[in-house]
């Protein structure tokens, strides 16, 4: 299979990237390391006429302590994640679940920013993002804005990123110590999640949910259940309130909802122990 | 677009199309056909192959993304007539049965390998995830990855 014919454009700095991103509008995609992207321009359901690559733009990749917070640059790759010691201290649950996307080769390739912004409720670090409740930074023509990660994700496939703008940091509260699980239900290895479920206590609980709708989805209802002193086992009956689960060849609706329940109660089991 | 990627030690320049693969450009273009097309989707594996000595999949890279790197292919591995250890050990225990998923479970190997000198058995079999054999000749084939990690110097 082989992607329709596009104009290549090689960005050698994030202004550069912004520059081409407003030159050709929605024409324009941004390409980074492409394991989101070009298997969809393969199966032809996307074909921009222009493909900006920001791959090369070292600057972009990093894991830095930022006093309070951990941050990411946006071309972090998985790889580079699931080998960070600063995230294994501050953030374990990102450090492991970036170790379960997709594959080696795939998170040899694959980033950070990439997967966050393609905005895919099936992604694994969507939903430890918002178990982390952490903060986006979008750089565009007029500058740079932070975006909570609860008015991140907008639909199926899209967020609160304009056309002209990268996501170029993720920042993430230090959360060294906190009691932690991600659990990622499939059938086979390197499989999509079928549901999956990030979870943290640090005082208070974050929990988001993997393809449980058609964004990625904050158990809000576990949350506020558990921060009204109900059990655990309350609480995870809650796990699927407001979720809309889809249906295919793995899952019923019924069936995921169900997985939504048993897996945040292993999650909160888990990340008291 | 004109590129330069040196493969298997070997500087090639060519004018490609944007959309251009990287497996095609090494089939193709390159006449380096040890590395295979699978899935095609990104699942299998076949077409793994070394870029700047790390594992990926060659039907997700564009060419483009290759320029100025480094490719190793199948072709590039062995020493002269000398087998690479990952190689060698995949002879020794039998680690193929009809070989198409061969050539990227060897990169796949020794990327692994690369990141992790002394893997335990259940390193291997997550660090071989990307690649599947439709033979399931998984059995020998993490002998031999094992055994190659007990060769190499500690």
């Amino acid at each position: 299979m082989i992607p329709s014919a596009f104009d290549y454009v090689r960005a050698d700095s994030v202004d550069a990237a912004i520059a081409a991103l407003v030159e050709h509008g929605e024409d324009a995609k941004l390409l980074a390391g492409g394991h989101s992207l070009l298997p969809l321009m393969k199966l032809r359901l996307a074909a921009p006429a222009v493909l900006v690559d920001i791959g090369r733009l070292a600057e972009l990749s990093y894991v830095h302590d930022a006093g309070d917070h951990v941050a990411i640059g946006g071309l972090t790759r998985h790889h580079d994640l699931e080998t960070s010691a600063l995230l294994g201290i501050e953030a374990p649950i990102l450090r492991h679940a970036a170790g379960q996307v997709g594959d080696p080769q795939v998170r040899h390739r694959g980033t950070i920013g990439g997967s966050i912004a393609h905005g895919d409720p099936a992604s694994d670090l969507p939903a430890v993002l918002l178990a982390l409740r952490a903060t986006l930074v979008a750089t565009g023509p007029a500058g740079v804005r932070e975006i909570g990660v609860d008015d991140f994700f907008r639909g199926f496939l899209e967020t609160a990123l304009a056309p002209t703008e990268l996501l170029t940091e993720i920042r993430v509260p230090k959360a060294a110590g906190a009691g932690w699980s991600f659990q990622k239900f499939n059938r086979r290895a390197q499989d999509w999640a079928i549901v999956g479920v990030a979870l943290v206590r640090n005082g208070t609980t974050g929990v988001g949910l993997v393809n449980m709708a058609p964004v990625p989805l904050r158990a809000g209802a576990v949350e506020a259940a558990i921060a009204a002193g109900a059990s655990d086992a309350d609480a995870a009956a809650l796990a699927a309130v407001g979720a809309e689960p889809s249906a295919d060849l793995n899952a019923s609706a019924d069936f995921r909802r169900h997985l939504a329940r048993v897996l945040v109660g292993r999650a909160l089991a888990q990340a008291a122990g | 677009m004109d590129i330069s990627i040196t493969i298997n030690g070997t500087e090639h320049r060519d004018d490609v199309e944007p959309r251009t693969l990287l497996v095609h450009h090494l089939r193709d273009d390159a006449g380096l056909t040890g590395t295979n097309v699978g899935c095609d989707t990104s699942s299998c594996g076949a077409c793994t192959v070394l870029l700047d000595g790390e594992s990926v999949k060659s039907c997700t890279v564009l060419a483009v993304q290759a320029d100025g790197r480094c490719v190793t292919t199948i072709e590039g591995l062995a020493d002269g007539e000398g087998m690479h250890p990952v190689q060698a050990a995949f002879r020794e225990h039998h680690g193929l049965q009809c070989g198409y998923c061969t050539p990227g479970m060897v990169l796949a190997a020794v990327s692994l390998l690369r990141e992790q000198p002394h893997p335990s058995e259940a390193d291997v079999r997550a660090g071989l995830e990307g690649n599947l054999c439709r033979c399931t000749g998984y059995h020998n084939i993490v002998k031999a990855v094992l055994a190659a990690a007990d060769g190499a110097p500690a």
